[in-house]
């Protein structure tokens, strides 16, 4: 493996921009990387060479112009396939999908390429973000690198797999209820879930769209802090879109690197004191508490009584607005059709092709959330489902009265042997126990490695009021200079 | 909270404009079942007084001035499309000979 690839985000700029390497020699590790791990991996739906190369070139020239250059110019990035990218396939890991090219960019995806950034292709993820393992994309699942016989985490495993794997040193997700942070705890990598509104939804292509939130996975927090600044701010094409600028989670980051968290106030959930989560999680979980105790900060018990809601409040929204959203896919404008053979009305054909081109969690969940908003039904479910997310913002507002940031396990247990949860669709879903109340809230999140159990990596949770990013970064950072950076085995 | 029984499925996959197989059928309407009897109990929680929260940060109607901007040629919107003809989305036929 090239010494490259082993390097930091922050130190491939500063070797790029010091000209001892170049933007096509770092992009070209990378890609011989690909070639030579994923096959086993399976990051990757679609590797991009030719792109990645030239805008590589792109990067090398502009710099022997004497071109002032941002910050990670020239460092690979990995896009979750759910992200719209000009004439690059994206499919969503969806058959539906499958061979569509989309005419424009999204923007998060116009950000990375106006930073200079050299974008490898696009990850595998659970089929349209619905999953907690990536076992429901339908071009196969992805490995994770730590145990290739068990789950990446969903639903961006390929995105926390490209990086755990030094395929790539960032990577895009997309987190609608968990699907960058829980991925980043199984894998030992970071994954940063953004103020809700704080990084553009426009051209993603959408699940939950009050909840579906795009941000960056990285192996060190500073990294992810880095990708962070790149693609987050305003974008008027985008009416949930916060115009606020961006906290500044560099220098969080930064301030976090010293150690030192003196006068930080870190709420711990009574609520989430250990119920449905394995000893060795809870475990790893407490030591990082007292790791955090000793950097400073101060621990303070916080009851949020109505967490304990948010997961089936979760499962009745976030299937409700995809049974929405997913109804552009009629095999009309785009993608896949089946049926059209002369013998089929326009209705039959719509739902021949639909029956052809979802798979069996992504049909499961449009029929759940057509249940939950059919007259009957919408008072005691999705209605009932909006007043817990009342309550549950209450909540994170009270305790953010008392405390900085709160802290729990990101994920109830460690990367799970593949089929052991897809029988029963309830058990997936409490993957994500810790990780959909922010969701609900729209507030930030981030997974930390904070160590190991059963020789597996455990992530840490920390949850930060609304548009206050840089608070949950510093934290993460701090905790990141004691624990260190996970290493997984060779591959 | 009433069970969901095997026909409410089918009812429920004909208004998604989705035909699934009589498998599936079976299996959703168990994998549903169990579903949403753990969602139930949010039932419990919220009195009639609490407001609903549909979305994290409020929602206005955005306007922009209408100036004309480059969009889409026909060529790039009909890319993707399983079938055009004449500059068009080409569908199924939705009205026989005779109507």
């Amino acid at each position: 493996m090239s010494d490259l690839t082993r390097l930091t985000a922050a130190e491939l700029a500063a070797t790029i921009a010091s000209g001892d390497v170049s933007a096509v020699e770092v992009a070209q590790a990378h890609l011989d990387r690909i070639a030579a791990v994923d096959e086993r991996v399976h990051a990757f739906l679609h590797v991009d060479t030719e792109g990645a190369l030239a805008a590589a070139r792109d990067v090398d020239a502009r710099r022997a112009a004497g071109e002032e250059l941002g910050p990670l110019a020239g460092v690979p990035v990995a896009v979750k396939d759910v992200l719209a990218t000009k004439g690059v396939p994206t499919t969503a890991a969806s058959k539906i999908l499958e061979g569509w090219r989309p005419p424009y960019d999204a923007t998060i995806v116009e950000r990375l390429r106006a930073a200079g950034t050299v974008m490898l292709g696009k990850t595998n993820m659970d089929e349209f973000a619905m999953g907690s393992s990536t076992e429901y994309s339908a071009y196969g699942p992805t490995n994770n690198p730590w145990d290739l016989g068990r789950i990446p985490g969903g639903s961006g495993g390929g995105s926390a797999a490209a990086i755990a794997a030094y395929e790539a040193p960032l990577a895009i997700g997309t987190d609608t209820g968990g699907s960058i942070r829980q991925p980043g705890a199984v894998t030992g990598t970071v994954g940063a879930k953004p103020t809700y509104g704080g990084t553009s939804r426009y051209g993603l292509i959408a699940f939950s769209s009050s909840l579906d939130t795009p941000g960056p996975c990285a192996r060190t927090v500073h990294d992810a802090a880095l990708l962070h600044s790149v693609i987050a701010g305003h974008d008027p094409r985008d009416s949930t879109s916060i115009p606020q600028p961006v906290p500044d989670v560099v220098a969080a980051a930064r301030l976090g690197a010293t150690g030192d968290l003196t006068g930080v106030r870190i709420g711990l959930v009574t609520e989430f004191g250990g119920e449905g989560a394995e000893p060795g999680v809870m475990a790893a979980y407490r030591d990082s508490v007292e790791a955090l105790t000793k950097l400073g900060a101060e621990i303070v018990e916080i009851s949020c009584p109505h967490f304990q809601y948010a997961l089936p409040a979760y499962y009745l929204i976030a299937p409700s607005e995809a049974s929405s959203n997913l109804a552009r896919f009629d095999g009309v404008r785009f993608g896949l059709r089946t049926g059209d053979d002369g013998s089929h009305s326009l209705e039959e054909v719509m739902s021949l092709t639909r029956e052809a081109g979802f798979g069996p969690e992504v049909k499961r969940r449009i029929i759940l959330g057509t249940y939950a908003l059919s007259s009957g039904y919408y008072d005691a479910y999705y209605g009932q489902a909006q007043k817990v997310r009342t309550l549950i913002t209450r909540d994170f507002t009270s305790a953010f009265e008392q405390v900085d940031v709160l802290v729990s396990p990101t994920t109830p247990f460690v990367a799970f042997p593949f089929g052991s949860r897809t029988g029963d669709p309830y058990q997936m879903y409490l993957a994500d126990l810790f990780t959909i109340p922010t969701n609900l809230y729209g507030g930030p999140a981030i997974s930390v490695p904070c160590g190991l159990s059963e020789g597996l990596p455990v992530g840490l949770q920390i949850m930060a009021p609304t548009m206050a990013d840089d608070r949950m970064y510093r934290v993460a950072a701090a905790l990141e200079s004691t624990v260190g950076v996970l290493t997984p085995p060779a591959l | 909270m009433a069970a969901i029984s095997r026909e409410e499925v089918a009812h429920l996959a004909r208004l998604s404009r989705l035909a699934v197989t009589e498998q599936e059928l079976d299996v959703f309407a168990g994998q549903l079942d169990v579903i949403l009897q753990s969602v139930a109990r949010i039932g419990e929680v919220a009195a009639t007084d609490i407001p609903p929260t549909s979305h994290s940060v409020p929602l206005t109607n955005v306007f922009r001035d209408d100036v004309v901007v480059p969009g889409l040629t026909q060529e790039a919107a009909l890319s993707g499309a399983p079938d055009a003809e004449d500059g068009r989305f080409r569908v199924p036929r939705i009205l026989d000979e005779e109507a």
